[in-house]
């Protein structure tokens, strides 16, 4: 029920993400072109959402931002995702010293308070870290990566719980017993037992992504204008909530919906794994 | 690991943070000499090699840090460029306005995200609304609800002010309603999702079977059996959860524009004030460590079975 409902949040979200060029051939507006004598305009039938302060569409730019969101959110999950599976199974597989090494360096970080980390990571040059600079496509990539850098924890725990679990198992022993290698015993009989934690840990790690890029892009550290992402949609609403308060609500309940499809959806494989 | 040696790893982190720190900042584009060149066109190529040679901004990097290192074993701290004032006397009035809100918002979080906890683990009925509640709830980004709530209070309403600090014969109290509230209600949905956990697991323990067996009443079962041991994974997570709360108060000052030390840290990143950067987010971190280690102080106190 949960992982149904959570699909459900996630899908038509992702859907109106997919759709937004359509819709916005539909409408016969450009999200990104500013109209400035009709701004803050009240919803109306072209501007089902009304504008904001250029002018834009507001409704076309929250689904703008659901690409912008979507793409950071599971780029930087999957990132996460790899780095934490692969640190997690060498930290169980290898034991002693590498598992002391990645778990201390997994604690050390969790440790840490992300978000002032965050803003000194994003307010690097990309340039110095050998990353394009200025270009939307660039920024999705810059944050994806700074927040999968903090957000592989959680993965490599959880993969580390499961797999020492199964390489403790009887038919671990009876497999290298029968001469199967290590690496074909970690590939074809460890990782798949890891799917469901690990599916976990990255839905979850979804949700804290897209909850960090919008914190960020608010701080005017993530996503740059004019790029719409919900969190610089929050900021320019937050400048305007006497004169338009509604531009302030629908990028979070965008945001709101999104972690919460990520939640539901993680909370229903854990409930069903165990 | 003994008290010594978490304090030993809290201190070789921070050596190792502030070398980390100093390189990322040292990345950052622009130094001091490029913002007063921006301020002051007529200073020419040959001002600026002269500053950056007389401030030894020239130097390799690591030269730089072992300068800057060596001046904090000596209790100097050095300038904030923006401020024009000694970094350590920015740090304390920032840091106690951080820990004032950080303080009452664990307070008020962990004490109703176990009252209802409790309550959802005690009345069966509760435990689903109150789950799936908590589970939405934690969705909700932190500043947006504080958006929210300034909307309704502050503007609408006009009741409590939208931001900043009280100012002489105001009441400081009223400064801080919304700012705790925010971040208050981001930890709560975890505080209660952990502690109806924990006391769903203490209720089915054997020892609980045995004293309803004794004829314990079913309150002093809760309080006097249950709830003891449901304490302990809860100040597990405020342990685990000083990172997060940390940051929620950095986004919190930066919404309600409260001078503390997440406030300190965004200007002095955004403004290139290195000095100021470095060492607040080196205290922002040593705090952090600390309040972790306090709570596992505290969690070895109260079970005997992690003595």
């Amino acid at each position: 029920m949960r992982i149904a409902a959570g699909l459900l949040l996630l899908g038509v979200i992702a859907a109106g993400a997919l759709a937004a060029p359509w819709l916005a051939a539909a409408l016969g507006h450009d999200p990104f072109a500013p109209d400035l004598l009709n701004r803050y305009a009240p919803p109306s039938a072209t501007h089902p959402l009304g504008t904001d302060e250029l002018g834009r569409d507001v409704a076309l730019r929250l689904l703008w931002g659901a690409r912008v969101s979507l793409a950071v959110g599971l780029l930087s999950a999957l990132i996460a995702a790899a780095v934490g599976t692969l640190a997690g199974l060498v930290a169980a597989w290898r034991g002693g010293l590498w598992d002391g090494l990645l778990m201390r360096l997994a604690d050390a970080l969790l440790a840490l308070p992300a978000l002032p980390l965050l803003i000194i990571l994003s307010a690097l040059d990309p340039a110095a870290i050998g990353l394009p600079r200025g270009q939307a496509m660039a920024d999705v990539l810059r944050i994806a990566l700074i927040l999968a850098a903090f957000g592989w924890m959680g993965v490599a725990r959880l993969a580390r719980a499961a797999a020492l679990t199964v390489l403790a198992m009887e038919f671990v022993r009876a497999a290298r017993a029968l001469g199967v290698g290590e690496g074909r015993l970690l590939l074809r009989h460890v990782l798949p037992a890891l799917a469901s934690p690990v599916a976990v840990a990255t839905a979850l790690a979804v949700a804290g992504a897209i909850l960090a890029e919008s914190a960020l892009s608010f701080l005017g550290l993530g996503i740059a204008p004019p790029a719409p992402s919900w969190g610089n949609m929050l900021a320019h609403a937050q400048e305007a909530l006497f004169e338009a308060p509604l531009l302030a609500l629908w990028p979070g309940l965008m945001i709101l919906a999104t972690v919460a499809g990520c939640t539901l959806l993680a909370d229903g494989i854990r409930r069903r794994g165990a | 690991m003994s008290i010594a040696g978490r304090l030993l790893q809290i201190l070789l982190t921070t050596a190792l943070l502030s070398f980390v720190f100093f390189m990322l900042i040292g990345l950052m584009p622009g130094d001091p000499i490029d913002l007063a060149i921006a301020g002051d066109p007529r200073l020419s190529a040959e001002d600026a090699a002269r500053l950056r040679a007389l401030y030894g901004l020239d130097r390799p990097l690591v030269e730089r840090y072992l300068a800057w290192a060596g001046g904090v074993l000596e209790g100097r701290f050095g300038y904030s460029r923006l401020f024009a004032q000694p970094v350590a006397d920015l740090l304390w009035p920032a840091l106690r306005s951080t820990l004032l809100l950080v303080g009452l918002a664990l307070l008020i979080a962990a004490g109703a995200g176990v009252a209802f906890g409790v309550a959802a683990a005690l009345k069966q009925g509760l435990a689903g609304p109150i789950g799936l509640i908590a589970l939405l709830a934690q969705a909700v980004p932190g500043f947006w609800l504080g958006i929210l709530l300034i909307m309704i209070f502050a503007v609408t309403l006009g009741w409590l002010p939208a931001g900043g600090m009280a100012e002489e014969g105001e009441a400081a109290w009223r400064f801080l309603v919304l700012p705790v509230a925010t971040l208050a209600f981001a930890q709560l949905a975890a505080y209660t999702r952990h502690a109806a956990a924990a006391m769903a697991d203490a209720l089915r323990a054997p020892w609980i079977r045995t004293a309803r067996a004794r004829g314990a009443s079913e309150a002093r079962i809760a309080w006097q059996h249950a709830f003891p041991n449901a304490a302990v994974p809860v100040i597990t997570l405020i342990g685990l959860d000083a990172g997060a709360l940390v940051s929620g108060a950095v986004i919190t000052e930066a919404l309600f524009a409260r001078p503390g030390m997440g406030k300190l840290i965004y200007d002095a990143v955004m403004g290139n004030d290195s000095n100021l950067a470095l060492l607040a987010l080196l205290v922002v971190a040593v705090v952090t460590m600390l309040g972790s280690l306090a709570a596992d102080l505290a969690q070895r106190a109260l079970d005997p079975r992690l003595r």
